[in-house]
């Protein structure tokens, strides 16, 4: 794989370091994040243990409103606020926000969705038996939903790796960036095929090891 | 002493999607130290609600709950957890948490109590040897029967060593042979333990096997309480007849009446067994005999309500009419005696009522 005589491998291994740079980081804070906002989501509704419709009214609102917006679009948006954050506007650095951001509340959706399958009879077990809002969370509700979770995740890794493609086409470097730039620009197909291959590869992995961590938490 | 559970015209208002349902409505009920009280219902009939007020899962609309000589209305959210934490509760589908062992989930209102660890495992060893689980400790609930999962459910909630142990609908989900299993050890419970049990049900045999006091609610009303035995001999409801006559298919509907004429000859007449007639079966041969006539049975059912016989037995009488008049004058001032007329219209009001 070359370009005018010259190898593109190092400049492969490069944005395959930046692209999962990228990744690790949004999904860490992103998932960190979107798992608290879920679980806020999911306490909030009507019935459950921390009910208040106010609160779960202006989360449920908020993202409904940043999540439809294109992340292309988002990235652009949130400029100012990714230069307050890391006095960059472009590169590596300057995408995590706009990443970590867009992955909080498509994490939280997630999250959110797999709790609501958790049989409610557990939660009122756990009140009968005098634990309150706090403890039922951390004891009960993310450890009986653990499995689903991690397959979460997982799906959001894949859809992070594809918005860290959208990120380096403004110049964020990366997989993406590089296929636009050495296949795409330059005709190039075949360059534009082995920086597929890499992330179809990468994608893989992460479902392996999601799966992996998943069936062992659910001892299947 | 005091009552274990006072309620005091208690009601349980919710909002429906078609306007308020009164879940509860002013049920007023005692329950004893050591008795296991079982409340039977139709679902919908507002069991689940009533022990939900009892434990404080919900809080009453209206009405004052009073258990172990705490008041519990007006406490706040925070101030009734100690106070659930002091009522064992199980439920029809376990409640138990998949993602830990049986160890972890009998041991988990502990950790909530805040024992110190070794404390704790000695007393998981304690609670798995009493329901017969000792070997199941590392295993999870994906691993056990449905009885085995009761099991662990009914060691979870006596961890803390409560004084009230409240069952909803315990053994709906299990076969009868696994039911007898959690019944006898529910009664162990009472027993051994001196716990007082609330037992939560639609199956009157699950009452007659294990409680000596009931209510019977319908439409969020306590409509018939008291002794077991008394409710079920003379139940003054109709609704307490039907659990009856669904559990004991002792007297004969109409139809089965009719049948019966057919294929014997004389008068068909339902004579009820109760203790307070412990020797009725013995009373009716004796006053046959003495009134000269002829009668065998041709349908009926006995069973045991609180370990004391309950149910009718149905006779065809052969002999002349004079006779059989005077027998069943006999018998009438010992127990109920009911005679189907011969034109199919008769059956008496307790036949009538007593449908499946």
């Amino acid at each position: 794989m070359n370009s005018n005589g010259v190898s593109l491998w190092p400049e492969l291994w490069q944005a395959l370091g930046e692209t999962l740079q990228m990744a690790i980081a949004a999904l860490a804070i992103g998932g960190l994040a979107g798992l608290l906002l879920g679980i806020a989501l999911y306490v909030t509704r009507s019935g459950n243990i921390l009910a208040n419709r106010p609160v779960f009214v202006v989360l449920n609102v908020l993202v409904n409103i940043v999540r439809p917006i294109p992340f292309i679009i988002f990235i652009t948006a949130v400029r100012p606020l990714t230069q307050a954050l890391t006095g960059a506007s472009y590169g590596v650095e300057a995408a995590i926000p706009a990443l970590a951001i867009m992955a909080t509340f498509a994490t939280s959706r997630i999250v959110e969705q797999n709790l609501v399958a958790l049989d409610p009879g557990v939660i009122e077990a756990a009140r009968a038996m005098g634990a309150g809002p706090l403890r039922i969370i951390a004891t009960v509700i993310v450890p009986e939903t653990l499995g689903p979770l991690i397959l979460g995740f997982t799906f959001l890794f894949v859809g992070i790796v594809d918005m860290t493609a959208v990120a380096g086409a403004i110049g964020a470097g990366g997989l993406g960036d590089f296929a636009i730039v050495y296949g795409y620009q330059r005709f190039n197909d075949v360059v534009t095929w082995t920086a597929v291959a890499v992330i179809v590869v990468m994608v893989q992995l992460a479902q392996l090891l999601g799966n992996t961590l998943a069936r062992r938490v659910l001892r299947r | 002493m005091t009552a274990m559970v006072s309620l005091r015209d208690v009601s349980k208002v919710f909002d429906g999607t078609s306007g308020p349902v009164r879940a509860v409505d002013g049920v007023t009920l005692d329950i004893e130290r050591g008795d296991v009280f079982g409340v039977i219902g139709y679902s919908g009939a507002g069991k689940s609600t009533l022990v939900r007020l009892i434990n404080a899962l919900e809080t009453p609309t209206s009405g004052q709950v009073v258990v172990d000589g705490t008041e519990l209305t007006g406490l706040s959210e925070r101030g009734l957890r100690p106070a659930r934490a002091g009522i064992g509760f199980i439920f029809q589908q376990f409640n138990l948490l998949k993602s830990r062992t049986v160890a972890a989930n009998v041991a988990y209102p502990l950790r909530v109590a805040k024992w110190p660890k070794a404390k704790r495992e000695a007393r998981v060893r304690e609670l798995l040897e009493f329901v017969g689980l000792s070997d199941k400790a590392k295993q999870y609930p994906d691993q056990l029967s449905g009885g085995q999962k009761q099991r662990v459910g009914i060691a979870r909630a006596l961890a803390t060593s409560p004084a009230l142990l409240l069952a909803d609908e315990a053994t709906s989900a299990l076969d009868p042979e696994t039911t007898k299993d959690v019944l006898d050890l529910l009664r162990r419970v009472n027993r051994e333990l001196g716990v007082t049990i609330v037992v939560i049900t639609h199956e009157m045999s699950v009452v007659s096997y294990l409680c000596n006091k009931v209510a019977v609610m319908e439409h969020g009303k306590v409509v018939e309480e008291g002794d077991v035995y008394r409710v079920f001999a003379e139940p003054s409801q109709p609704i307490t007849r039907r659990f009856i006559g669904a559990a004991l298919h002792d007297r004969p509907r109409p139809d089965v009446v009719a049948r019966l004429r057919e294929r014997h000859a004389g008068r068909i007449v339902t004579i009820a067994i109760r203790e307070s007639e412990a020797t009725a079966g013995i009373i009716v041969t004796e006053r046959l005999r003495a009134h000269g006539i002829d009668g065998h049975v041709v349908f009926g059912g006995i069973t045991e309500v609180n370990s004391r016989p309950l149910g009718s037995l149905t006779f065809a009488l052969e002999g002349p009419d004079a006779a059989i008049d005077a027998f069943l004058a006999d018998l009438r001032a010992h127990t109920e005696v009911i005679e189907h007329a011969p034109d199919g219209d008769d059956a008496g009001p307790a036949t009538k009522e007593v449908g499946a």
